[in-house]
């Protein structure tokens, strides 16, 4: 198929914007008569609230207000599960919860009046450890709950016992995961305007999920979700990280607009946005694996516990993904995994890129490799025997038919593109000297959007104006990845006009339609199919018009840059003219899109069914060198070869390549965020290191193509793949080089050197 | 708090301001001149996305006091853009996809403006070196390299 639109590098629609400082974030949002608030966050991980007092704050200068969690109309919010408070009413659950909130004529009068803020709390005792958490006779930290469970995914298939029965080979091995920062750029700001325009509340600012926001919004204020209105701007990256956190800031920033009257702004410094944001999870998990010795996988038991922290945030979704990915790409006939959420007193954690795929890859793309050797098999060779390929069932017993399962050619195309098989040797041969060489590799498949989690359907809006202008309305968020260049493509190709007459608008909560969440990167699948929907709908109607009116057949006539044409390659018209009379004899010319997603199923109890109506796959390979003398490890290469379906914007593929490929190696051996009895050890970038422009590989992209049939122009995922293939990958080549198997993340310098780290907190 | 006088040039217009002793050039630029390209990721100088240009350095505006620098020249990335159009940089930026969220963008262009200023034709290593206090999340850099590299080459001509 020729494209005109899709399948081109074309230009980011929003980079002008970008480049001349003119986008506005959260923090450079201005009200007339604004407010500034500020939050007072507890320093103790489990202690009971006795005593608040404001009196003495509330008579600052400047200060309009001081409230707590008694001013707060409910209390309680969440996404999947209501537990977590707005502010901490009798007893906070982690370090960072807030306790109260000032609001001043300035952010310094309100950071001064918190000052004055007195708080009587009554120390208890913590949990900080979810293998802790578990045990019978713990602490419990929710006491309306039976036990500081969470969650627990089960999944079953054959019988295991049987199949280590018929394994030569079991390994049990134990691997841990970190907690994580996402370290987007751009701390967490809103404002909040109390009635504007009809709107009880509106609340700006960079939020990821516009839905979410309102939702938490409109049920701690407990108005109706039409009194709520969230216009989402420019937002400085969020990798699944501004949602809860986010919505806090807002029912916050609600309550005081709400209670003054005037607009109120929060803005974050980076020290307040690493105590209260939420984490990527830690996990700990327990592999066993029986292979025969022809390296026939034939049974794999998988235990993974999640630390939820605080509050259950995302815990119960990001366990389930887990659930369904935690044997990797591979065929095996007797199964069984349990994943588990448990909470702690610890940073609560929730949804960041990868959620809940990046720990479970790790471990099960080491443990491959650590069979392999075990075996006496090539890393390749151990996959080959044992990976999907079309017609695959996989544990959950899911037939993977109806797209192309590609794991062999991803695989293949990444060993091309950084020379595998010659690097493979020539490390496996004995290498003089402290520096050792070592190349690894890794491979995936995930589901696509979101699976059996949530209803999954999403709304656009086309509006083709009386000069032929197209503009175009969205329910899902650009979140920095180019969602609005993706679906300005979207709707130039359909409609088949240059992507200048294409204005992709802000999302506003009032206008367009509940999406749902843009998360699970499910944009491009899910919400580009929508785009198409509506483009299709306003095609439809265009060809009809100019059918009777130049007395064409439908199918003879193409609209083109801009033009209609007939069959022969003559211009019948302008786009906007013919659009612009269409418009002038009163034919709506503008359009709902909406998608749902085919029907997918999952069964809670045994851990089957169809949890994804689509997966992609994806392998990358790290090439590395160890200096066993000093146990310095340079990452010098990586491959990652991706199947996105189709590219609609290979650049862009390319630069989500890029940017996962390097947070996955800061998630591989640099990030850490130390906790220390549920309080966080640094909380700015010179104690959480991320990568920097000196720290990267040489990285060569891979862009595979089989497009889906369900996809939009078959295009489906790449935001995620990206980043949760590559710490299992440099692990590999760690052990390729030295011979060192480090089964912890992040592999820092002294685990390459002595298998464990030195500092305290290490495992 | 006594207010000191300074006077300020930012892209190419003249500022008499009364600012206090303490008061960061970050803010300055922010909160006095509505400048709010210029970016506040971190406040301690660790992310660069506050980068600003003082006569002809490249600098972390959140560690400066506007105080110090009195009678300075300052750039930000208000003033890359001129009447004959988009800087070269700019331009580079938007042909390669350096941006994605666009946070770090700002500090980005004034670090590779202050690089080119003074090495129009940087190596590789020499674009890191000057890039390497500018993080980014989202990219990766290398599109951001490419850009530079880009510019460098447009500019030369
Ligand atoms: S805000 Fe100045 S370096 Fe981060
Ligand atoms: S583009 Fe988002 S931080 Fe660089």
């Amino acid at each position: 198929m020729a494209f005109k639109h899709v399948n081109k590098g074309v230009r980011r629609v929003d980079a002008y914007e970008k480049v001349t400082g003119k986008a506005k974030f959260g923090a450079d949002l201005e009200f007339a008569n604004m407010l500034h608030a500020k939050v007072l966050r507890t320093e103790y991980p489990h202690a009971e609230i006795e005593k608040i007092e404001t009196a003495a704050a509330e008579g600052m200068p400047g200060v309009r207000g001081v409230f707590t969690a008694k001013d707060i109309p409910n209390n309680l919010f969440g996404v999947i599960v209501q537990d977590q408070q707005v502010l901490a009413d009798k007893k906070v659950l982690l370090a960072g919860d807030g306790v109260a909130m000032a609001v001043a004529e300035t952010e310094a009068q309100a950071a001064a009046a918190l000052e004055k803020i007195k708080v009587e709390y009554r120390e208890l005792e913590g949990v900080f450890d979810p293998l802790e958490s578990r045990k019978e006779g713990a602490l419990k930290l929710h006491p309306e709950k039976d036990d500081n469970q969470v969650i627990h995914h089960p999944l079953r298939k054959g019988d295991v016992k049987k199949g280590f029965a018929e394994a030569d080979v079991i390994l049990e091995r134990e691997y841990t995961t970190q907690f994580i920062e996402h370290s987007y750029l751009e701390p967490e700001a809103v404002v909040v305007v109390p009635n504007e325009e009809n709107h009880l509340v509106s609340v700006y600012g960079s939020i990821q999920n516009p839905y979410a926001t309102r939702n938490a919004v409109s049920a701690v204020l407990e108005v109706e979700l039409a009194e709520v209105r969230v216009i989402q701007n420019h937002i400085g990256g969020s990798f699944g990280g501004k949602d809860e956190v986010v919505s806090a800031m807002a029912a916050r920033a609600a309550v005081m607009a709400l209670k003054t009257g005037r607009p109120v702004k929060m803005v974050n410094s980076r020290e307040e946005s690493f105590t209260e944001s939420y984490k990527r999870h830690p996990y700990h998990l327990t592999y066993k694996i029986g292979a025969t010795k022809e390296g026939k996988l034939t049974a794999m038991e998988i235990a993974a516990v999640a630390d939820s922290g605080g509050y259950a945030c995302q815990t119960p979704f990001v366990t389930w993904r887990s659930v369904v990915q935690a044997t990797g790409p591979y065929e095996v006939e007797n199964v069984k995994t349990d994943t588990y959420g448990y909470y702690t007193n610890n940073p609560y954690t929730g949804a960041m890129r990868g959620y809940g795929s990046p720990q479970v890859i790790f471990a099960q793309e080491s443990l491959m490799d650590e069979l392999a050797a075990e075996l006496g098999l090539e890393p390749v060779e151990l996959r080959k025997r044992n990976m999907y390929s079309q017609g695959s069932v996989t544990a959950s017993g899911q037939k993977l038919e109806r797209h192309t399962v590609s794991l062999n050619e991803v695989m293949s195309k990444a060993m091309e593109a950084i020379d595998y098989k010659k690097k493979y040797e020539e490390y496996s041969r004995e290498q003089p000297g402290d520096k050792k060489k070592g190349i690894g590799l890794s491979i995936s498949f995930r589901g696509c959007s979101l699976g059996a989690e949530a209803i999954d359907a999403a709304a656009s809006v086309i509006q083709i104006n009386k000069d032929g202008s197209v503009a175009v309305y969205s329910g899902l968020a650009e979140n920095g990845q180019g969602l609005k260049t993706i679906f300005s493509q979207i709707a130039a190709e359909v409609l088949g006009v240059p992507m200048s007459e294409v204005e992709f608008k802000e999302l506003d909560t009032s206008f367009t339609p509940d999406s749902g969440s843009t998360v699970a990167s499910r944009a491009t699948l899910i919400g580009g199919n929508a785009i198409k929907d509506a483009a299709e709908k306003l095609k439809g109607r265009i060809m009809d018009f100019a059918a009777g009116k130049y007395d064409f057949k439908i199918d003879q006539l193409e609209l083109k840059d801009g033009f209609l044409y007939d069959g022969q390659g003559n211009r019948l018209a302008t786009f906007a003219d013919l659009t612009g009379e269409m418009g002038n004899t009163g034919i709506l010319m503008s359009a709902y899109g909406w998608y749902k997603s085919p029907p997918i199923s999952w069964d809670e109890e045994k851990g089957s069914g169809n949890p994804y109506f689509t997966y992609v796959y994806g392998c990358q390979i790290a090439e590395v060198e160890v200096d066993t003398g000093t146990g310095e490890l340079s990452v010098l290469n990586m491959a990652a070869a991706h199947d996105v379906g189709r590219a609609i914007n290979p650049e862009n593929v390319k630069g989500q390549i890029y940017g996962g490929v390097m947070m996955g190696l800061g998630y591989g051996i640099m990030e850490e965020l130390e906790v220390r009895d549920g309080v966080i050890q640094g909380t700015n970038f010179h104690d959480y290191m991320i990568p920097t422009i000196k720290d990267m590989p040489d990285i060569k992209p891979v862009i595979v193509e089989n497009p889906d049939p369900d996809g939009p122009f078959g295009a489906k995922s790449i935001g995620e793949p990206t980043l949760e293939l590559g710490s299992a990958a440099i692990a590999n080549a760690v052990a390729h080089a030295s011979g060192r198997r480090i089964r912890s993340l992040p592999l820092n310098l002294e685990r390459v050197l002595i298998g464990r780290a030195l500092h305290k907190g290490g495992k | 708090m006594a207010k000191l006088e300074v006077e300020i040039t930012v892209n190419g217009e003249q500022h008499k301001l009364k600012v206090g002793s303490q008061e960061r050039l970050l803010d300055t630029l922010r909160d006095e001149l509505k400048l709010t390209g210029t970016k506040e990721g971190c406040s301690v100088g660790e992310c660069g996305a506050c980068t600003v240009i003082v006569d002809d350095q490249a600098v972390n505006s959140c560690l400066v006091l506007t105080a110090q620098v009195d009678g300075s020249e300052i750039i930000t990335v208000e003033g890359l853009e001129s009447k004959s159009g988009l800087h070269p940089l700019q331009k580079a930026f938007i042909e390669k996809q350096a941006v994605q969220c666009g946070f770090c963008t700002p500090g980005m262009l004034m670090s590779a403006l202050a690089l080119l200023n003074t090495n129009p034709t940087p190596t590789k290593e020499e674009i890191k070196t000057a890039l390497e206090g500018n993080l980014c999340r989202c990219t990766g850099y290398q599109q951001i390299i490419d850009a530079v590299e880009m510019a460098a080459e447009e500019w030369g001509v």
